[in-house]
């Protein structure tokens, strides 16, 4: 597949790399107008609690302060926030309004000529609260009747789905056996090194809302303008902002409100830029908090043959779109096994924590560290080998395109051939030795293995699986390419980018399609009212949609040349050559037409423009999802994501007995996402995703006290990864192309971290294994598994 | 608030401000001179994303502030550019072998691999952990980081024996 490349797949800079070594990337905090001002923001001490009486007058009294606001002073001139569910009495406003319901929330801003002022003047704003007592536990949450975070609705659930594809009850009447488990996921995130920021600023004269932020959200102008009361085309996002790190966070919608209402009512620019403490308490960026109570039903022979999956997640006071991520992974709800049959009840609650965003995977690496569990339980329950129960019950390479229970097809892979690969890399029989010998001199040592999928392209017919009615059956994205008068190629694109490369990734699709050096093709990020239409970089989708979209574009730039060619040198198009923009007849070349003369005749010679053909050189193209496209049907079976890349990794671990401190001294990771575009970006994505796992896994959790009080508002008590935590990682790499891409690819961009965290959690619990003990909850912190050590051992 | 007089020499040129005592050297550096390349991340001294030699050590600009550096030399992210604004050895390094994504803690981290280097021209493995030990990146897992530095390092060797 790569053989005739120039670009693709080859080792190259990536094209964004310059700006930031050289310290010129321009991000928000980097973004400033005249006469800007400065906002802070008033956070609640209570988890629950009725705002009695805000008193602002010593705040507003300060010289230099703007103005104080309050969420009953907001509300009357805002809608609340539109939620992913269609939840009425669920009102979520960027401003407490009423009632506070989580540590942290906002309850007034300040406005300030600068940060330090406004600062000053939080704390001269006295509020008067009546604390309540808060519901913290998801599954008191589920259960309890009267202590609701919202009242008017009800409950504290969010969501209760069940969905049964295949034939459940008799696959596990007749298989030989079957175990349950419960496994849980803390409540982490990725946590950006660079935290969210917006800047707003209202044009009278135009009536444009100008918006520059930190942002990588779907659907975030259609919010931001609806919650505003402002036509759509009112507003200008501005995309060119580089997004310093997101992987699904980065959705300051409340922020955006807010400095888009203040703006246009002091009339000047006005910035919201959290700090950590506000980010980590309340910028609306923790993930998924599940609590899954799996059975699994398998023959002896370790054919895995159903699963019943409930999973309780617990999605803070203020859902937003967190609840869809018990969805998205049901387009690989049996993992890259043959899998008979699912049953799966989905369970979102709301209680007194912040509210849940996506995260990396949008639910997909909770969901595979739970099926992950099960097979590594089933393996052990019959003294089966972890890799061996792999081999018999993966996908094999000629079953592809697969069908799932649910309905989606996965379109290729080898497994087997990558699982083979990664053992081979990982030298597994010496390994096993190696753990053998450490544990025969005292340490609890412990190999994992994972094989898991990331479905990728992106596609919302999730949403209508959770509220039929949500009739959004395309998810795509656009691109225009435009060729000037001296035959210089630009490339512009609708959303912001976040790390990924996308520029990179345009450039190099282009570049190999046309034939010219992608170093000298240009890449802007449009507004979000000049730009193409897009659903922003979510869901590992952007090689994938992104670039299938570039390669159109391409063709439709190619088609054109040769159309001008032909009518210029009088010769049929299948008779005509195309080679690095020159067009020449096929056996004399002599007879031929230049990019350089084929872009000023199209620019400037109309005279020399086939009959019908439109001056200009420019062509627009929108990608449809492949695969896309329908509604499910009435079983609830349908096709969600168009893509599955498929990854093996085996960690290996030892646990000093005496501390419980968990050590990774080797990782191996096999991926194949189809043909690669750009190989230093996909490897960083897949390392950068396996240092997310790995710290999902051992160290994050966003804590909160029974009482409701936050505890990790600090990167003192959030513990990451840094790089002593890292292992080396080897990898090794498989091509499965996409039969549904332009170029065979798939996605990459939620990477190792959609498989980390089960294989440390397989490792761990290997290690464990010769004392009779497992661990099923993230993250695997030195006390837990302390903690265990000390309890009975199972029987 | 009253303000001071400082005088600070930033990437070796001079530079003076009026900036009022509670004034991080981030905001100074940021703000009243426009050098944004350093980046604010936590504001509590843990990610390392703020850092910058100051009198060629490596610190945090977030912990400091700009009065304490007044009559001290600061290098920020530009100062290791060329003279004429083209990349420098060090970020031609972290170009080719891809140390970083979203750019946001790449500043801090040529700043921390730059010190290392002016120090210790062969650093080991884990010498370049150390030296980037408080340096937090959420893209990359590091990895890429350490092969950028131990490309940077050997090019300085063959540069200095040929």
């Amino acid at each position: 597949m790569t053989s005739n490349l120039h670009y693709i797949s080859k080792k190259r800079r990536v094209k964004e790399d310059k700006r930031f070594v050289s310290g010129t990337g321009k991000y928000i905090q980097d973004v400033v107008l005249p006469n800007t001002k400065h906002a802070a923001v008033l956070q609640s001490p209570y988890p629950n609690a009725r705002i009695l009486s805000i008193e602002k007058a010593a705040a507003e009294a300060i010289a230099g302060v703007q103005i104080v606001l309050t969420g009953e002073e907001l509300a009357e001139h805002i809608d609340p926030i539109r939620l992913g569910l269609k939840l009425p009495e669920v009102k979520w406003y960027p401003l407490a309004v009423g009632t506070a319901r989580y540590v942290g929330e906002w309850v007034a801003i300040v406005v300030a000529d600068n940060p330090y002022l406004a600062e000053d003047a939080l704390e001269l704003i006295e509020v008067d609260y009546e604390p309540l007592e808060p519901i913290m536990d998801p599954e008191e949450a589920f259960e309890e009747k009267s202590r609701l975070v919202h009242p008017g609705h009800g409950s504290n659930v969010l969501y209760h789905g069940h969905f049964t594809w295949g034939e459940v009850e008799d696959d596990f009447a007749m298989a030989d056996d079957c175990l349950s488990f419960r496994a849980r996921w803390g409540r982490s995130s990725t946590v950006p090194i660079e935290t969210f920021g917006a800047l707003a600023s209202w044009d009278e004269g135009t009536e444009i809302l100008d918006l520059w932020a930190s942002i990588q959200m779907p659907n975030f102008v259609e919010l931001l303008s609806s919650t505003l009361r402002f036509p759509l085309n009112n507003v200008r996002l501005h995309q060119d902002v580089d997004v310093g790190g997101s992987y699904g966070v980065k959705r300051g919608i409340k922020h955006s409100v807010l400095v888009g209402y203040l703006c246009r009512k002091l009339r000047v620019p006005v910035r919201l830029i959290e700090d950590r403490l506000v980010n980590m308490s309340s910028g609306d960026a923790h993930g998924p908090d599940r609590i899954f109570d799996t059975n699994v039903a398998f023959n002896k022979d370790g054919i895995i043959k159903s699963l019943k999956i409930r999973v309780l997640d617990d999605a803070g006071a203020y859902p937003g779109r967190g609840p869809h991520q018990l969805a998205k992974p049901i387009s690989a709800i049996v993992g890259p096994y043959k899998i008979n049959s699912v049953d799966y009840e989905a369970i979102s609650v709301t209680t007194n924590k912040t509210g849940q965003v996506p995260v990396r995977g949008f639910g997909q690496a909770p969901t595979n560290f739970m099926i992950e569990t099960a097979v590594d339980k089933v393996a052990r329950h019959l003294g089966m080998d972890r890799l061996e129960i792999r081999r018999r019950n993966l996908i094999k390479h000629d079953e592809f395109p697969y069908e799932i229970p649910s309905g989606t097809k996965y379109d290729s892979g080898d497994y087997h051939a990558v699982l083979d690969k990664v053992i081979d890399k990982a030298k597994y029989d010496e390994l096993v030795k190696r753990r053998d010998t450490a544990r025969k001199n005292g340490k609890w040592a412990g190999i994992g293995v994972t094989t898991c999928l990331e479905p990728s392209g992106g596609n919302n017919i999730f949403e209508y699986l959770m509220e039929p009615g949500a009739e959004i059956t395309t998810y795509m994205e656009g691109c225009e390419v435009r060729v000037d008068p001296h035959g210089k190629i630009t490339g512009i694109m609708g959303t912001t980018t976040s790390g990924q490369g996308h520029e990179t990734l345009f450039a190099t699709i282009l570049g190999e399609d046309l034939e010219f050096d992608p170093d000298d093709i240009r890449i802007l990020h449009a507004d979000s009212l000049n730009g193409p239409p897009t659903r922003s970089p979510v869901a590992s989708r952007m090689a994938i949609m992104l670039g299938s979209s570039a390669a159109g574009a391409a063709q439709k730039i190619k088609d054109r040349a040769m159309k001008i060619a032909a009518f210029n040198l009088g010769h049929p198009i299948e008779d005509l050559e195309y080679s690095e923009g020159n067009v020449f007849l096929r056996g004399d070349p002599g007879q031929k037409l230049t990019w350089q003369e084929i872009c000023f005749i199209a620019h400037r010679s109309y005279h020399k423009l086939p009959a019908g053909m439109d001056p200009g050189f420019h062509a627009e193209n929108v990608f449809q999802v492949p695969g896309g496209g329908k509604l499910p049907d009435e079983k609830n079976r349908v096709q969600i994501y168009p893509c599955f890349s498929f990854q093996a990794h085996i960690p290996y671990v030892e646990i000093d007995p005496g501390t419980c401190k968990v050590e990774i001294l080797d990782y191996v990771v096999g991926h194949d996402c189809g043909t690669v575009i750009n190989p230093d970006i996909v490897r960083g994505m897949m390392i950068g995703g396996i240092a997310h796992g790995i710290g999902a896994a051992l160290f994050e959790k966003f804590s909160y006290a029974p009482d409701g009080q936050f505890l990790t508002s600090t990167f003192a008590d959030y513990l990451m990864p840094s790089v002593y935590e890292m292992p080396p990682v080897q990898e090794v790499e498989h091509c499965t192309p996409s039969p549904l891409t332009s170029h065979g690819q798939k996605g990459s961009g939620e990477g190792g971290y959609l498989g980390a965290p089960a294989a440390i959690s397989s490792a761990i619990n290997d290690a464990l294994a010769p004392l009779g003990k497992s661990i099923h909850e993230l993250p695997m912190r030195i006390n837990k598994i302390h903690e265990l050590i000390m309890t009975e051992s199972e029987t | 608030m009253s303000k001071l007089e400082i005088a600070v020499t930033v990437n070796g040129k001079k530079v003076s401000g009026t900036v009022e005592p509670r004034m991080s050297l981030l905001d100074f550096l940021r703000s009243e001179i426009g050098l944004t390349g350093t980046h604010m991340g936590c504001e509590h001294g843990v990610c390392g994303a703020c850092s910058i030699l100051l009198d060629d050590v490596p610190v945090r600009s977030c912990l400091m502030l700009a009065v304490q550096a007044n009559n001290h030399s600061v290098t920020t992210v530009e100062g290791l550019c060329n003279d004429d604004g083209s990349t420098g050895e060090l970020q031609d390094a972290f170009r080719d072998a891809h140390g970083m994504q979203c750019g946001y803690c790449t500043p801090g981290m040529l700043i921390s691999a730059h010190a290392l280097l002016e120090a210790n021209k062969d650093p080991s493995v884990d010498d370049i952990k150390e030296a980037i030990g408080g340096n937090l990146c959420r893209c990359t897992g590091y990895i890429q980081i350490i092969e950028s530095i131990q490309l940077a390092a050997t090019r300085k060797v063959e540069a200095g024996s040929s």
